[in-house]
């Protein structure tokens, strides 16, 4: 048993966990902001990005140390594969809770105004998603990240909808073309979360089974 | 040209002790082929049963088919034929300690009758030169002797000797355990060379070594043949639990 190089692979797995934590209070303080239009919140969102960068840029090198200094193998090294890949994807995820952060900003201005857009409902599908395809990471169960993977097409109807509704808003009260551009940016900033949450599921899934299912891929039974 | 070994239902024993228990598998000519496990898992038993090696020992016996290409090792052919046509390279560099380099190179050659001394010469060269050492010995061939070299280079020296009477195989018994990485590291340029020309089975206990050089896999563990697959999938998603924890070091 290789106890120190268990040890390392613990390690990896909390910060990236601690990474998921930063990212998820980012997502949810963007999601409360456009509920609030609480533009406070939305700097929290902007001045959490330097630390999720800086997080991706630590959790990548110690990967990167592990592969060279440890020379993992099957299901180790699937597990360092995964984590990189889900790191990227949780910086992504921040990247759109900033996008989200900016357009409330803007939205601000237009409080009152109706948006014919369940963007709350949105945010908290595709919140539930990034939830759950880290519980999956954490628990190594990839029943419950092929869960996540079915959520998505939910996220990506809603989208579409808002992209009709919104589309139409914009044809009928041009003067309002700018909220629902925002709106529209919004919608699409949560359905990127989603498609991140996916890939993170599928990254658990690539670890415990080592099968790669991105891409509706399925392998073929050995 | 290589050619392929189609091992079926080969048993060995060493006196009483079943060392090897019915391992059959395919091994592709003109590849690389990577034998790995814990020690006394049967790896090396296996590779000395493909020449007949095994039964040097007294106390040792073997049965099962091993065919290389249409011939039946066992029953075809005498032990020293098949050994011409199936080389091999040991742990430790075993130059003949008194030859000179040239000599060590033709031993194989004179024993089997060869006195020409315009062949000889031919085939020392390019035996030499198929091992990669002929720049580095060129001008001493008759000067040293084999035991001067350092031990790459003595490495390099076996396995031209291996290939001086012209094998079709060549089993290679963890060949750059002994060698400092640069050494190692052109003992595996040459399988990687080697391989167009022959077949090469390669006992090993560096995994990454077998992942670098070797096609296929082969996992024996307690003297059976656990998992054998192509090398990518042996070291990114072995079948069973027994490779997994073995490769990932939770073995034991």
């Amino acid at each position: 048993m290789r106890i120190n190089f268990q040890q390392k692979l613990d390690e990896l797995k909390e910060r990236l966990l601690v990474m998921a934590g930063l990212v998820e209070q980012a997502i949810q303080r963007a999601t409360e902001a456009y509920s609030t239009r609480d533009t406070e919140l939305c700097e929290l969102v902007k001045l959490s990005e330097p630390a999720i960068n800086r997080m991706e840029r630590e959790i990548d090198q110690a990967a990167l140390d592990l592969l060279a200094m440890e020379q993992p193998m099957a299901v180790d090294l699937r597990f360092i594969i995964a984590v990189i890949r889900i790191n990227a994807d949780l910086e992504r995820v921040g990247d759109q809770a900033v996008g989200i952060a900016g357009r409330v900003k803007d939205l601000g201005m237009f409080a009152n105004l109706d948006i014919p857009v369940d963007i709350p409902k949105l945010a908290s599908l595709s919140q539930a998603m990034v939830r759950k395809a880290l519980q999956a990471f954490i628990e190594g169960d990839a029943d419950l990240a092929q869960s996540v993977l079915t959520l998505d097409d939910q996220v990506d109807e809603m989208n579409r909808e808002a992209f009709r509704s919104l589309g139409e808003l914009i044809k009928t009260k041009p003067e309002m073309s700018s909220q629902a551009l925002n709106a529209l940016i919004i919608s699409r900033n949560l359905e990127r979360v989603g498609d991140h949450a996916t890939n993170i599921a599928e990254d658990v899934i690539f670890w415990v089974r080592g099968a790669d299912v991105r891409h509706g891929w399925a392998p073929e039974e050995d | 040209m290589g050619v392929g070994i189609r091992v079926e239902n080969l048993n060995a024993w060493y006196g009483p002790t079943h060392t090897l228990k019915d391992v059959s598998l395919h091994i592709p000519a003109n590849r690389a082929t990577a034998l790995i496990g814990p020690s006394g898992c049967g790896k090396s038993t296996f590779v000395r049963c493909l020449n007949r090696m095994h039964e040097t020992n007294p106390t040792a016996r073997a049965e099962g088919t091993v065919m290389m290409g249409d011939l039946d090792i066992y029953k075809d052919a005498a032990p020293v034929e098949i050994r011409r046509r199936i080389g091999m390279v040991f742990q430790r560099p075993n130059p003949f300690p008194t030859m000179s380099i040239y000599d060590n190179v033709a031993s194989g050659l004179k024993l089997n009758g060869f006195r020409k001394r315009r062949i000889l010469d031919e085939i020392v060269e390019r035996s030499l030169k198929q091992a990669a050492l002929w720049e580095e010995v060129k001008d001493d061939l008759k000067k040293k002797s084999g035991a001067s070299l350092s031990g790459g280079q003595q490495q390099r020296l076996c396995i031209a000797r291996a290939l001086a009477v012209d094998p079709e195989v060549l089993l290679m018994d963890e060949p750059a355990s002994a060698l400092d990485p640069v050494s190692t590291s052109k003992i595996e340029d040459l399988i990687f060379q080697l391989k167009s020309q022959y077949t090469i089975v390669i006992v090993t206990h560096n995994m990454q070594q077998a992942a670098r050089v070797a096609e296929n896999t082969g996992f024996f563990l307690t003297g059976k043949l656990v998992e054998f697959a192509p090398t990518h999938k042996i070291f990114t998603m072995p079948s069973d639990k027994r490779t997994e924890d073995y490769i990932t070091g939770r073995f034991g």
